[in-house]
């Protein structure tokens, strides 16, 4: 693939680099500070930086304040709907985790490869996406069991099944149930990858049509480029779209756990 | 894909870091500031409920004034409007008062002057009937030479006048 397409190799931006402590490791696992580790940093800088602006606490918020009062006032919003009082415990992590997937995405779609840096979307890993997930999950099963203990498993037993329907219905709820960590680090980390892979295979449809003559120009190059505007505007849509129906999902599976339907 | 290709190599990395920046992301923001920012919203919140309370409480002050207000300057406007009609009245009535008494007096006055006129009248008939028996006495007199009494002349006289 990459061999044909010249030097663009769309993959190539999710390559993991060290940049340096190659030789840390803990029990083993080599934990060298990656080019993924520094986006991660960049990412929490970046919302640590957004955030103190928000940390005026006036009583008549300037614009940084505003913006920030509304994010956190959309994630507090979409708790209380979601879980109601009782989700207001929850809304540190889920505020937590909607930002971090909302400015590490955004992130990746900066545009800082013009001073040589390349970009690099951490929630477009797997790993990335997996750990999340799994500590959503996590949290709504410690929730649930410590909340209602084995009554937790009353989950699965929707109200109203007939009784000779209980087994099949248990068994089919409960893979649905199991099944959510893996479609919640999937979707995000999917989402992230097939919209950066389209737009590298776009960038680099462009950049060999202006390298193959003046003919690919006009047939290929500038579609290519104009498409490219369209699927830059679809890939931060998503990029929101992505970090809002992670936390979203979070929110729901934490509802399940804490008012059991 | 390198995320797959890598993961053997670079998970725990990616993990441990990951870790380490969302244990940031959650114990500094999430826990720290955003509990800050929520209320300072719930404060301006709740300052701008108590003030439209405030504001509410006060609209409700000025329309309890502004109906007292109204309320007296009624009262005081008919009070005027009593005053006003009473003193026309009153005003009426001794006018009609007076002008009873002038007329009583004025009645008085011309019932006397009838009197007067009718006793002048009735005085000057008297002496007019005593003239003319003493001309009848002397015309008598002088005319048979015949002397008439003062109480027969008087009746021929008067007989003459009724008739």
């Amino acid at each position: 693939m990459a061999a044909e397409s010249g030097k663009i190799d769309p993959m190539h931006q999710f390559m993991i680099e060290p940049l340096f402590g190659q030789g840390w490791s803990i029990a083993g696992h080599n934990i060298a500070f990656t080019n993924s580790a520094m986006w991660m940093v960049v990412t929490l800088a970046a919302l640590l930086i957004f955030m103190i602006g928000g940390m005026k606490r006036d009583l008549v918020p300037g614009r940084w304040q505003a913006a920030v009062e509304s994010f956190t006032g959309f994630v507090s919003g979409m708790m209380a709907t979601n879980i109601g009082p009782e989700g207001k415990k929850f809304t540190p992590y889920v505020f937590s985790l909607f930002m971090f997937i909302l400015i590490a995405n955004i992130m990746g779609m900066m545009p800082t490869g013009v001073v040589g840096v390349h970009p690099f979307t951490v929630t477009s890993h797997l790993t990335v996406t997996g750990v999340l997930a799994v500590i959503s999950f996590s949290i709504v099963l410690v929730v649930g069991f410590w909340r209602h203990g084995f009554h937790f498993f009353s989950l699965f037993v929707p109200h109203g099944t007939p009784g000779y329907m209980i087994p099949m219905i248990f068994v089919i709820e409960l893979f649905s149930f199991l099944i959510r960590p893996f479609s919640l680090g999937l979707r995000l980390f999917v989402a992230m990858t097939a919209g950066h892979i389209l737009m590298k295979v776009l960038a680099g449809f462009v950049i060999n049509g202006i390298n193959a003559g003046a003919l690919t120009v006009a047939i290929v190059s500038i579609p290519s480029f104009i498409l490219m505007i369209g699927i830059t505007l679809l890939e931060l849509l998503v990029c929101a779209i992505q970090a809002y129906v992670f936390a979203l999902l979070t929110s729901l599976y934490l509802n399940d756990a804490i008012n059991l339907h | 894909m390198p995320q797959i290709a890598q993961i053997a190599a670079t998970y725990a990395s990616q993990i441990f870091w990951l870790l380490i920046v969302f244990g940031l992301i959650y114990f500094v923001i999430g826990k720290g500031m955003l509990p800050k920012i929520e209320a300072t919203v719930d404060a301006r919140d709740q300052k701008i409920a108590s003030d439209l309370a405030a504001a509410e409480a006060a609209r409700g002050a000025a329309d309890e004034t502004e109906a007292a207000y109204r309320a007296r300057i009624e009262e005081a406007r008919a009070a005027a409007l009593k005053a006003t009609q009473d003193a026309k009245s009153a005003a009426t009535a001794e006018a009609e008062k007076r002008v009873k008494a002038a007329d009583e007096a004025l009645a008085a006055k011309a019932a006397e002057a009838d009197a007067a006129l009718k006793a002048a009248q009735a005085k000057a008939l008297a002496e007019i009937e005593n003239v003319a028996a003493e001309a009848a006495q002397e015309i008598v007199a002088k005319v048979s030479g015949i002397e008439v009494d003062k109480a027969a002349a008087e009746g021929a006289v008067k007989a003459a006048l009724a008739a």
